[in-house]
């Protein structure tokens, strides 16, 4: 059966400890404006509350922001998570302040994209498009 | 609120007023009506970056009814528009107190001798992620962050390290830490008493501004009551026992940072300076005891005027609350003294090098603006914590601005501006607006309750961010000029993942020395002191440090007391 054109729905989450939730609260914003459902979990979110968010919510994109240079930690982290729980058809994608010898480690852990300060939002939500497809449903 | 914000009748005589107005009536029809039609303006409105309209020209009509004593006066008397001290810089430059801090005491202790003996006159201390949120290096939530953004600190001991060498009764310290304030206060006296150095001969500051958090920083772990109890436990205790003490820095520096507006900043922080003066008169303190350790901190931002224009019109607003509302009778009460630091979130991680420039234009307006000390950013923090040549660079900045420049020879070398009166008076009215708004809502508590200042803020950096999108507004290097391909041109700073191991260790090893029977029947006291609204719980706070307590088990016992917070979320 052809699946019906269900709106993708994302998770933007702020991880951790780290504050600074402007960035993430801009770019929750901003797909929702362009259309997709969004899920903003608030801050200091642990993990598994991440985890638990994207399963409960069924999503189909998590969007993590991070500025406080745990990055290394937090993403491989995420995505092992999401995996035990068999999630890893769940696109992660994130931002913040991650220098850029860090990108191609992340990406080899499994994140799909790294927008860096001062990227326009109109390359996010594009690329949020192009990328992150509603997922087959699982029941 | 019953504060006078206007005067009538001011210093320019009627007629010449009229010859003024006439005057530039033929001035528009004629020469300017001809330029425009010929070369048309670059744009159809001028406006600053907080989106607040900009005349092509100001003169006296755009100030008619200036009356200089009563809107200006001299330096050091009030309203203070021109300043608090009589002779602001020509007696004793600003403060340079860089904030810094990072990895494990060690290495902080060793970048603070650094910044001491390059002529910093100040330290400001910054803590990592966990110490900021009350946690130990060792809480699951704090892997990864341990040493990240600031110096991690468990106990006492950490705080022993960080200062070793360094004379606490000759140096001042800043300490930007909010929720457990009354934690890492309490190990600061400790480690001076150690040293010698009795509480009373102690000067410094503690952040300690708990509405901020919750409006824009949200740096939270108890709910609001609570977290204001232990702001009011700290002000009442250093009142009576550490009168050196600067007891919150009302902080307007979050708030912009949050991404509102130079009225939204200045208004929300004076709404926040209210509410902790009615506490402090709440706690029975004589407003006169306590208001003169209250001290402020703005951002400055790249809108050169505009933050002139704030920073003077938050001096004047807050003598006239401090003397009208509050009846404060000491001009220490009405003085607004305040730091500032350059606009973090003006930097760009593009083209960093221009970042230097930013900041320089930045630190000049709060220097032109009165503050009292100034932290300039340095060029590569969009991308890490500074490295020890960005952070000479950027102490640098303010050498030069205060030894080469001349801007420092007089005071206030902008008052009278028609510019900047007109807007320094449009500032202060579009900020009474906002603050009239919350005493309608009932004080800026219920306002935050009610989620109006933040919602605000979210608005206020939603739309801001869409100006860019729409190059309304440019940023050099991000928007606009943009180098395409561009390298990383600048070392950056990686903190050492061993950090976390180190304050394992030492955590361990002060475990196993210390009594932790002593330890656990003090956090039994704490939490039934905390129980009790009316305990000020400073002095067994300061009992559990000197039994090196972590920070972790004091915040914690009082948990299990107050409660979380939890975020509400709003974008």
């Amino acid at each position: 059966m052809e699946k019906d054109e269900r709106k993708v729905k994302i998770l933007i989450a702020k991880p951790g400890l780290d504050g600074h939730d402007r960035g993430a609260k801009v770019v929750a914003r901003a797909l929702r404006d362009s259309g997709f459902e969004v899920i903003y979990t608030g801050l200091h979110q642990s993990l598994d509350q991440i985890v638990h968010a994207a399963m409960e919510e069924d999503v189909d994109g998590i969007g993590l922001s991070i500025l406080s240079g745990a990055h290394m930690y937090i993403f491989p982290t995420l995505i092992e998570k999401l995996k035990e729980q068999g999630l890893d058809d769940i696109v992660v994608f994130g931002g913040g302040i991650i220098p850029t010898d860090d990108i191609p480690k992340l990406k080899e852990a499994g994140v799909k994209q790294i927008f860096l300060p001062g990227t326009a939002l109109e390359e996010i939500i594009e690329w949020v498009r192009e990328n992150v497809k509603p997922r087959a449903v699982s029941l | 609120m019953a504060v006078e914000t206007k005067t009538k009748g001011g210093i320019f005589e009627e007629e010449k007023l009229e010859e003024v107005s006439e005057a530039q009536r033929e001035w528009e029809e004629g020469p300017l009506k001809k330029e425009v039609a010929r070369h048309p303006e670059r744009k159809d409105r001028f406006s600053t970056i907080s989106d607040l309209e900009i005349k092509r020209l100001y003169t006296p009509r755009d100030i008619p009814d200036f009356d200089y004593m009563k809107d200006l006066n001299f330096p050091g008397c009030y309203p203070y528009t021109r300043g608090v001290h009589t002779t602001m810089y020509r007696g004793r430059l600003w403060t340079m107190r860089q904030f810094a801090g990072f990895g494990t005491p060690e290495q902080t202790n060793e970048r603070y001798k650094y910044l001491l003996s390059i002529g910093q006159t100040g330290l400001s201390m910054a803590f990592d992620f966990p110490t900021l949120y009350g946690r130990d290096s060792d809480d699951p939530m704090s892997r990864g962050e341990v040493g990240k953004c600031g110096v991690a600190v468990d106990t006492l001991r950490d705080f022993e390290i960080i200062f070793e060498g360094i004379p606490m009764d000759k140096v001042t310290t800043s300490m930007t830490i909010n929720p457990p304030a009354i934690v890492l206060l309490a190990m600061y006296i400790v480690a001076a008493e150690k040293q010698g150095v009795s509480q009373d001969k102690i000067g410094g500051t503690v952040q300690n501004d708990m509405l901020k958090e919750f409006i824009a920083q949200k740096t939270w772990i108890y709910p609001p009551l609570p977290s204001l109890r232990l702001v009011r436990d700290i002000v009442v205790y250093c009142t009576h026992h550490v009168p050196k003490w600067n007891t919150i820095s009302i902080s307007g520096y979050h708030i912009r940072e949050a991404g509102s507006t130079a009225v939204q900043e200045l208004a929300f922080t004076i709404a926040d300076g209210i509410e902790y003066v009615k506490m402090g008169i709440e706690a029975g303190l004589d407003v006169d005891a306590f208001a003169p350790r209250y001290s402020f901190f703005f951002d400055s931002h790249m809108d050169f005027f505009e933050e002139i224009a704030k920073m003077r019109a938050a001096r004047r607003m807050w003598a006239r609350i401090m003397r009208e509302k509050f009846g404060a009778k000491n001009p220490r009460s009405w003085w607004m003294r305040f730091h500032t630091q350059t606009a973090g979130c003006s930097l760009t991680a593009q083209q960093p090098l221009n970042n230097i420039v930013r900041t320089a234009i930045e630190a000049l307006a709060a220097v032109l603006g009165g503050t009292q000390s100034l932290h300039t950013n340095s060029m590569d923090e969009t991308w890490a914590l500074p490295t020890e040549e960005a952070v000479t660079v950027a102490l640098r900045t303010q050498q030069i601005i205060a030894y080469e420049t001349g801007v420092a020879n007089t005071i206030d070398p902008l008052g009278g501006s028609y510019f900047i009166e007109a807007l320094t008076n449009e500032m202060e009215e579009k900020a009474w607006e906002y603050i009239n708004k919350i005493e309608d809502l009932g004080g800026i508590i219920p306002a935050i309750d009610a989620g109006y200042p933040q919602k605000e803020i979210t608005e206020a950096a939603f739309r801001y961010q869409q100006q860019l999108e729409a190059k309304e507004k440019l940023i050099v290097g991000v928007n606009e000029y943009i180098m395409p391909g561009e390298e990383l041109p600048i070392e950056i700073l990686k903190v050492d993942p061993e950090v976390e191991r180190v304050q394992f260790e030492r955590l361990d090893e002060v475990k196993k020395r210390r009594s932790s029977e002593r330890v656990k029947s003090l956090l039994d006291d704490l939490r039934d002191a905390a129980a009790d609204e009316k305990e000020n719980l400073m002095p067994i706070i300061i009992d559990l440090v000197r039994e090196y307590a972590t920070i972790g088990e004091i915040m914690g016992a009082m948990k299990e007391v107050f409660g979380e917070y939890r975020d509400p979320g709003y974008f």
